[in-house]
């Protein structure tokens, strides 16, 4: 589905490498650059430990990017994922406070429960033939709605101590200056190293690409196009409430408001990593990269009290200008 | 089309068939007058949305416009307690169009895909949002009195903000109607290639779209101040862009473009208006909202889905 302005074009080769190296490595520069400004401006920037621990602030939506990548590569969308994220947590929640069930069956539920909400996104959009971006924006307010409604205003606090504040558990390594690495921002590198292996190395990743680039192809080179879509979304779900519950063990509370406006971090990191929002391109070396430069700024301008919504103007800038960039340089080669 | 028309139509007076049953007060003309108030201002943006997708593109930012042009008057207004109001719904109508305009450019001139640069957008603006008011609210001290009593009357017993969303309302289909412009933003949504080649000056058209669309949710801040009295830097117009395309998808627009109407934009208006009402009306717990809009996004298109896969295979069938 040809998109209502054209993207620029040049001659498919040129065009290929200037990608696949021009945007990750943009990437990787806006991080270096951004870890240089940080330091300059701001002595406890460059405390290691202080940066891995703000990690898991945002980890979350690195979690959330990974799967993002793949639904995005594929030509798809999910703009359900913080919604997920919020009504596995509250769910899980109300199970183990007020049914009683223990926490470790409870867990179990809510991640069955985050893929069943993904498996149910991925169903109307196969069998129904119906775009993602409606699909996910009708479940991105239902599973929002449902989890207000079993909650309402109130909030879920009382779980085990075993459970909460998974941030603080963290891994020791012998490296030069020995800085814990904590627990969530080893569960993202060894998702996303699994995720990217699967992505660049295995059937499904090709498979995912080739549907991103022409589903109808796709479909007729006999790739199980549905299938692939299915399962995506599953993963997307599945991963949106492992977030929930990291979420909720972070901050010891499920509430029905968490994790609002997640999907729009997800899918800036996804984009800004170098992930072409049609679909086909994308690497998740990307979207990791993106992930460590948005800590790297939201805690940089965190330190000298910048609001969070100014934090998003920042953002926003860097997304657009992400794009408009290559966008202006692609044509002046020409 | 004229089906799905038709059936929002019966779907909404079953609705408030049964919220009249529960709660009689519904049909009182106190509470029909604030459904009536509550709907042009999403009416209004609305038209441009259904512009906007009609023509395959989507405009995520509408809200944050919405909020940084009330942010701007309301400042002007605490500032200058004299300026005069229609001065200043000008003004808000021209930051709307601006706003709009660099959401064009974006998306034309700069070729960034509509969904990303309004996801930019949205962010860019709310924060602007926070740099113009520096967190603090326009409150109902600082609203001129002038202003509000746009929502309560006007010479002709309709209060004015129902008037100008009447008013954008026929001049939006109208302009889809019966303008060329307007015919081309379906032919755009509908195969922007063969659009171009048939001489559509796509761009200029899009651009078109998208900063009337600015405009309308500049009016609409306007609107905002009136009805409801004060302007929050964090909530005025958060999440209306998913009222608005809930709306219009709900009208029967598609998503994909090129199919859509003015009249059905209008319906789903009317049906989310009376969602909310009825919940609020029956006490059943605001919470509902939410998973309501939800589940009629959902069963909207589901139904949509249907009915064409039906009419394709019966158009098939009647080829043999």
């Amino acid at each position: 589905m040809e998109p209502s302005v054209a993207r620029p074009v040049g001659s498919p080769i040129s065009r290929a490498l200037e990608h696949k190296l021009n945007r990750e490595f943009v990437a990787v520069g806006l991080l270096l650059l951004a870890f240089f400004v940080g330091s300059r401006l701001s002595t406890q920037f460059l405390d290691a430990s202080y940066l891995l621990d703000t990690t898991s602030v945002y980890i979350e939506t690195g979690i959330i990017a990974t799967a993002m990548t793949f639904i995005i590569i594929s030509g798809n969308i999910d703009l359900s994922v913080a919604s997920t994220l919020a009504l596995v947590a509250c769910v899980t929640g109300v199970l183990h406070a007020e049914h009683g069930l223990a926490m470790g069956p409870a867990i179990i539920c809510g991640l069955l429960l985050g893929a069943l909400l993904g498996f149910f996104n991925g169903l109307l959009i196969t069998w129904l033939r119906l775009p993602s971006l409606t699909v996910t924006l009708g479940t991105f307010a239902l599973y929002r709605g449902l989890a207000q409604v079993l909650l309402g205003d109130h909030s879920v606090s009382n779980f085990p101590d075993w459970f909460v504040g998974i941030d603080s558990i963290h891994i020791a390594r012998t490296l030069f200056h020995n800085p814990p690495i904590p627990a969530p921002l080893i569960i993202f590198l060894v998702l996303a190293l699994i995720a990217g292996a699967v992505l660049h190395r295995t059937v499904l990743g090709r498979w995912t690409y080739a549907i991103g680039t022409n589903s109808t192809a796709s479909r007729y080179s006999g790739i199980a196009v549905d299938r692939v879509t299915l399962l995506l979304f599953t993963f997307s779900g599945f991963l949106a409430g492992l977030s929930g519950l990291i979420m909720t063990s972070r901050l010891g509370i499920a509430k029905y408001d968490m994790g609002l406006g997640l999907e729009l971090d997800a899918i800036t990191a996804v984009v800004l990593g170098g992930t072409d929002i049609f679909g086909g391109r994308g690497t998740m070396f990307g979207t990791v990269i993106t992930f460590f430069l948005i800590v790297v700024l939201r805690t940089g301008m965190g330190l000298h009290n910048i609001k969070p919504e100014q934090q998003m103007l920042v953002l926003g800038l860097l997304l657009i200008f992400s794009i408009v960039v290559p966008n202006l340089l692609q044509r002046n080669k020409r | 089309m004229r089906f799905r028309e038709i059936g929002i139509l019966v779907f909404l007076v079953i609705l408030a068939g049964a919220t009249t049953v529960r709660e009689p007060r519904f049909l009182s003309a106190k509470n029909l007058t604030d459904i009536l108030l509550d709907i042009p201002l999403l009416m209004v943006v609305a038209m441009g949305m259904t512009m906007i997708i009609l023509s395959r593109n989507i405009d995520l930012s509408v809200g944050s416009t919405l909020g940084l042009s009330a942010i701007i008057v309301g400042f002007i207004f605490k500032s200058n307690p004299n300026f005069p109001v229609w001065a200043g719904a000008i003004i808000g109508i021209l930051v709307g169009l601006l706003l709009g305009a660099l959401n064009g450019i974006l998306v034309t001139w700069l070729r960034v895909p509509a969904i990303i640069a309004t996801l930019g957008t949205l962010n860019v603006f709310r924060g602007l949002v926070f740099v113009v008011s520096g967190g603090q609210e326009v409150g109902a001290n600082d609203i001129p009195p002038s202003l509000i009593e746009l929502s309560r009357t006007s010479p002709i017993q309709l209060p004015w903000i129902v008037i100008f969303a009447v008013l954008v309302t026929i001049a939006t289909h109208l302009f889809l109607r019966y303008t060329r412009t307007g015919r081309e933003i379906y032919a755009i949504g509908s195969s922007p290639k063969a659009a171009r080649l048939r001489g559509i000056q796509v761009e200029k058209v899009v651009f078109l779209a998208f900063t009337l669309t600015g405009g309308f949710a500049g009016l609409a801040g306007i609107m905002y101040a009136s009805r409801y009295g004060f302007i929050n830097p964090l909530t005025t117009g958060a999440g209306l862009e998913l009222s608005v395309i809930a709306a219009t998808i709900i009208g029967g627009t598609n998503i994909l473009g090129g199919s859509g109407s003015v009249p059905g934009t209008v319906l789903g208006c009317l049906l989310l208006g009376v969602i909310n009402n009825a919940l609020v009306i029956t006490n059943l717990s605001a919470f509902w909202q939410l998973a309501i809009y939800g589940v009629v996004i959902l069963i909207a298109v589901a139904v949509d889905s249907l009915i064409r896969r039906q009419l394709e295979r019966a158009a098939v069938d009647q080829t043999r």
